[in-house]
C-alpha cells in the first residue's frame, strides 16, 4: 500500500477513535438507564415544585368555611380554583395573600349563560340582566350560594 | 342429467368450504388486533400505566384547567403557550362549524353567535394526549423526549436541544417552545404531582370534576370504569398515535 | 405588553379562522428553508459530476471538478442554519452524541458526515493528490504549507500509484451516486414521515425533493461555469454548457412530472386535509407556490429549454439564455422549498385555519442572517478556487 493511502487510513482511524472517545465523555451518566434518555431527568422533573397544595391544607386554619363550603353546592369545588395557588401562603399566611375573587365576571366564567355549558352541571344566569349594578357576592355568598 | 349432477356437487364443494373456512376462523394464525381505543392500554407490567379521561357532558369551560396548569408549571402567561386549555366548538344551522379557544379559555367563554342560530354547541378541554405511540418521541433526534415506564411522556429540559421537530410531529397541537427556557415544552401529568400521590392540578382544580387520571392497569381505578362503562374516543384515531386522553361524548367535528 | 412578544400579539391578530393556542408561532423560519435548499445544491452539483465521472459523459468535463468543489462549498455551510436555528446551539453536539435511531433527524448528522468526510472529501482530494503533490514543491508561503499537509507528507507520484488513485476515486464516486440520493432522499424524509402534517406527509416527498435538488444543482454549477468563464475571460466550451442545459431540462421535466403527480393524487384524493391545502395553495401561497416556484421557477425555464433543445441561437444568446434559465430555476427551487417548510406550518393541524408568517429583517431568523447563509459558500468556494484552480490541474484521462 502506497504511504498517502497508509497515512490516509490512519487518519480516518483516528477520527473515529476520538469520536467514540467524545462519545463516551459527553454521553450523560444516566443516559440509557431507563430508555434512550438521561434517567435522572425523571427525578429532576419529580422534584418540581408543588404549587396547588389541596384542600387539606385550607382546613387546618379555615375549617369552618371549608366545611361550609363543602356542605353547599360548591362542595366539589377546590379552594384554590378560585383563590388562586396556596404554596407561598401555608408557609407565610400573614405576608402572602390569596386572591379573593369579586367580580361578576368572574361568577360569570361559570355561571353566565351559554348553550355549551350542559345545564345540569351548573346553574346559569343572565349577568347581563340580573342585577346588573351589583356584585354577586352581596346576595350569593359563595361558599354557602 | 351429469351436467346438473356435477354442477350441485360443486355447489356442495364450496359450501363444504365454505362452513371449512369459517370453522377455521378460530384458529387463524393471524394475531388479535388491538382495538383502537385499547391499543395503549395496560403497557407496563410493573407499576400504573396513566392514562387522562375527560368528560364533556361535565365541562362548563370556566377555563380553571387552564388557568392552574400555567400557575403549576410556569407556563409564561401569555396566550401564546398552553400545555391545557379549552376549546369551544359551535355547529350552526347552517352547518357551518365554527371554533374558538380565546385565551386558551382563561378568561371564559362569552356566546358570541346568537342562540337561535345554533345547532349545537360543546367545549372540549385539549392537554398532551401521552401517546402510548408518541409521534413527538419518535422523531426526537437526541432522546430528550420521551415516555416513562408509566406511560406518562416527558420533556428533559436540561437535554432538549430545541430543533422544535417534536412540535411539527404532534398532530394535536401540544407542545410549545418556551421563550425563556429556550427548549420546548408540554404537559407532564403533572409529574411532580403524581409522583407525590396527587393528582394532576387541573383534575384537582376542576369545579365540575370533568376529568380524571390514573392507572389505566387497574380495572377498579375510576379512569379504567369510566373507559369501560362509557362510549369513549381519542382524537385523531386514524394517525394511530395510541392517544391515551379518552373523552366521553366527543363529537366527531373535534380535531 | 412584553416587547418580546410583540410579533406574537400581531400574529394573534391576523389569525385566519381556528388555530391551536400554541400554533400561532412558526416552529421552524427562513433557516430551515435554507437547509434544504442548501442540502440540495451539494446532492444535486454532486451528481453533475458523477455524470462525468461515472456515466462518462465526457463533454461535461470541463464541469467535473468546479461541480466538486461547489458541493463541497455548500456542504461546509449545510449545518450552519440548523445549528443557528436551534434552541440550544451549544447542545447540538447531543445529535452525535446520543442520536435518537427512530428519528430521522438524528439519522441525518451520520448521513451529513459520511457524505462531507467519505464521499466529498476523499473524492476531491483522489483527485488532487497528484496536483498537491507538485503544487507543494513549486509553491511558497501559506499555500505550501496547505498543499504540504493535504498530501501527507507523501510525494508518491509514480504512476502505479496515480492509477490507484484513479480508481479508488472512481469506486468513492460510484458509493457517492448512492449517498447522494440518500442525503437528499433523507431531507425529504424528515418532511415526508411527519404524519401529523398532510402537506408534508407523502411518500413523494423523498423523490420529489431529489429531483429538485439536482435540477437546482445543475443549475447552480451552470451559472457558476458561465461566472467563472467570464471572470477569467475564457472562451466557455459551448458543447459543455448545451450539455448540462440538456440535462437540466431533462430532469426538469421529471420533477415537474413528480410535483404534479404529487398534487394531482392529492387533489383527486381530496381527504380530509383537501379543503385546507386548497385554500393554502390559493391563499397563501397563491405567490410562492404558483406565481414563483411552478411559473417562474419551473414553467418558464422548461419552455424556453425546450425551444433550445430544437432551435440554438447564436453562442452569446445561448450562453445568456442559459444564465437566465439557471437563476430562475435556482430562484423556483428556493421557492419550492419555501412552500414546503413554510406552507406547512401556516395552516393548522385542526385543519380549521391558519396562522401567518411575517419574514423580519434581522435577528438570528431574519433576512439578514439567511442571507449571509447563501453568501458565505460562494466565499468559499472563491477561496477554495484560488488554493485549488482546477484550470492548473495536471490533465488526468479517467
Amino acid at each position: 500500500m502506497p504511504l498517502h493511502l497508509k497515512r490516509l487510513l490512519m487518519l480516518g482511524v483516528l477520527i473515529v477513535l476520538l469520536f467514540l472517545l467524545l462519545k463516551h465523555l459527553l454521553t450523560p451518566v444516566s443516559f440509557g438507564q431507563f430508555g434512550h434518555y438521561r434517567g435522572k431527568a425523571i427525578d429532576e422533573i419529580a422534584a418540581h415544585q408543588v404549587k396547588f397544595v389541596g384542600n387539606k391544607a385550607c382546613v387546618s386554619c379555615h375549617d369552618t368555611i371549608v366545611t361550609m363550603k363543602n356542605e353547599g353546592y360548591h362542595s366539589d369545588l377546590s379552594c384554590e380554583g378560585c383563590h388562586g395557588a396556596a404554596y407561598l401562603h401555608v408557609d407565610h399566611p400573614k405576608l402572602e395573600k390569596l386572591f379573593k375573587p369579586d367580580s361578576r365576571e368572574f361568577c360569570g366564567k361559570c355561571h353566565s349563560i351559554n348553550k355549551a355549558r350542559p345545564e345540569k352541571a351548573v346553574t346559569q344566569q343572565n349577568i347581563k340582566d340580573h342585577h346588573p349594578e351589583d356584585k354577586c357576592i352581596k346576595c350569593h355568598n359563595p361558599h354557602q350560594p | 342429467m351429469t351436467e346438473k349432477k356435477t354442477s350441485l356437487s360443486r355447489r356442495n364443494f364450496f359450501k363444504n368450504a365454505g362452513i371449512a373456512a369459517g370453522t377455521l376462523v378460530a384458529a387463524t394464525t393471524l394475531p388479535a388486533f388491538d382495538a383502537v381505543l385499547y391499543a395503549a392500554v395496560k403497557r407496563n407490567p410493573k407499576g400504573p400505566w396513566y392514562g387522562i379521561a375527560i368528560d364533556i357532558e361535565k365541562c362548563i369551560g370556566c377555563g380553571t384547567c387552564a388557568k392552574t396548569c400555567k400557575i403549576e408549571n410556569d407556563v409564561p402567561q401569555e396566550p401564546f403557550f398552553f400545555r391545557s386549555w379549552v376549546e369551544q366548538y359551535t355547529i350552526l344551522k347552517d352547518g357551518s362549524i365554527k371554533v374558538i379557544s380565546p385565551n386558551g379559555g382563561i378568561d371564559g367563554f362569552t356566546q358570541s353567535t346568537s342562540a337561535d342560530d345554533i345547532e349545537k354547541t360543546f367545549f372540549v378541554p385539549k392537554m398532551c394526549n401521552h401517546c402510548a405511540k408518541s409521534p413527538c418521541v419518535q422523531v426526537c433526534p437526541v432522546g430528550a423526549t420521551f415516555e416513562t415506564e408509566e406511560g406518562i411522556v416527558l420533556i428533559d429540559e436540561k437535554y432538549c436541544i430545541g430543533c422544535k421537530y417534536c412540535v411539527q410531529a404532534c398532530p394535536y397541537g401540544c407542545r410549545y417552545f418556551h421563550p425563556d427556557k429556550h427548549v420546548v415544552d408540554k404537559c407532564t401529568l403533572c409529574f411532580h404531582r403524581v409522583k407525590k400521590g396527587l393528582n394532576p392540578a387541573c383534575m384537582d382544580n376542576c369545579p365540575t370534576k370533568a376529568r380524571i387520571s390514573g392507572d389505566l392497569n387497574d380495572p377498579e381505578s375510576a379512569i379504567s370504569k369510566f373507559i369501560r362503562t362509557r362510549n369513549v374516543y381519542v382524537l385523531k384515531p386514524h394517525l394511530n398515535t395510541g392517544s391515551k386522553l379518552y373523552y366521553n361524548a366527543l363529537n366527531q367535528e373535534v380535531r | 405588553m412584553n416587547p418580546e412578544f410583540e410579533h406574537l400579539y400581531q400574529a394573534l391578530s391576523k389569525v385566519d379562522g381556528f388555530i391551536y393556542p400554541n400554533e400561532i408561532e412558526l416552529s421552524w423560519s427562513v433557516l430551515i428553508v435554507l437547509y434544504p435548499f442548501i442540502t440540495g445544491l451539494v446532492a444535486g452539483a454532486f451528481i453533475l459530476a458523477s455524470l462525468e465521472r461515472v456515466f462518462n459523459v465526457k463533454s461535461l468535463k470541463p464541469t467535473y471538478v468546479i461541480a466538486l468543489l461547489t458541493a463541497f462549498s455548500f456542504m461546509l455551510v449545510a449545518t450552519m442554519p440548523l445549528v443557528f436555528h436551534l434552541g440550544q446551539p451549544f447542545r447540538a453536539w447531543e445529535i452525535m452524541i446520543t442520536p435518537h435511531l427512530t428519528s430521522a433527524m438524528a439519522i441525518f448528522g451520520f448521513v451529513y458526515l459520511w457524505y462531507l468526510m467519505v464521499v466529498l472529501l476523499l473524492e476531491i482530494w483522489f483527485d488532487y493528490r497528484v496536483d498537491l503533490v507538485i503544487w507543494s514543491k513549486t509553491a511558497t508561503g501559506f499555500k505550501r504549507i496547505v498543499y504540504k499537509a493535504l498530501s501527507l507528507g507523501s510525494d508518491d507520484i509514480s504512476p502505479k500509484s496515480v492509477k490507484l488513485d484513479d480508481k479508488l476515486g472512481y469506486i468513492v464516486t460510484v458509493i457517492g451516486i448512492p449517498s447522494a440520493f440518500l442525503l437528499h432522499g433523507y431531507v425529504g424524509f424528515i418532511f415526508g414521515s411527519i404524519k401529523a402534517n398532510p402537506w408534508w406527509s407523502t411518500v413523494m416527498m423523498p423523490i420529489i425533493f431529489l429531483f429538485s435538488a439536482m435540477v437546482s444543482g445543475i443549475a447552480l454549477v451552470m451559472v457558476l461555469f458561465i461566472v467563472i468563464n467570464y471572470l477569467r475571460k475564457q472562451k466557455i466550451d459551448m458543447l459543455c454548457l448545451d450539455t448540462i442545459a440538456k440535462y437540466l431540462f431533462y430532469i426538469i421535466i421529471i420533477d415537474f412530472t413528480m410535483e404534479s403527480l404529487d398534487q394531482i393524487h392529492r387533489f383527486y384524493e381530496a381527504e380530509e386535509s383537501f379543503e385546507i391545502i386548497s385554500l393554502l395553495i390559493s391563499g397563501h401561497l397563491n405567490f410562492t407556490l404558483l406565481i414563483m416556484q411552478i411559473g417562474v421557477g419551473m414553467m418558464l425555464p422548461l419552455g424556453t429549454l425546450g425551444v433550445l433543445q430544437f432551435y440554438k441561437p447564436a453562442a452569446h444568446i445561448r450562453k445568456a439564455i442559459y444564465f437566465v434559465v439557471g437563476i430562475l430555476v435556482l430562484i423556483g427551487i428556493f421557492f419550492m422549498r419555501w412552500n414546503v417548510v413554510i406552507g406547512g406550518q401556516l395552516f393548522s393541524k385542526s385543519f380549521l385555519g391558519f396562522t401567518s408568517f411575517k419574514l423580519s429583517l434581522i435577528g438570528s431568523e431574519g433576512f439578514l442572517m439567511a442571507s449571509i447563509w447563501l453568501v458565505v459558500p460562494f466565499f468559499i468556494l472563491t477561496f477554495l478556487l484560488w488554493l485549488f484552480p482546477p484550470w492548473k490541474k495536471t490533465p488526468v484521462d479517467h
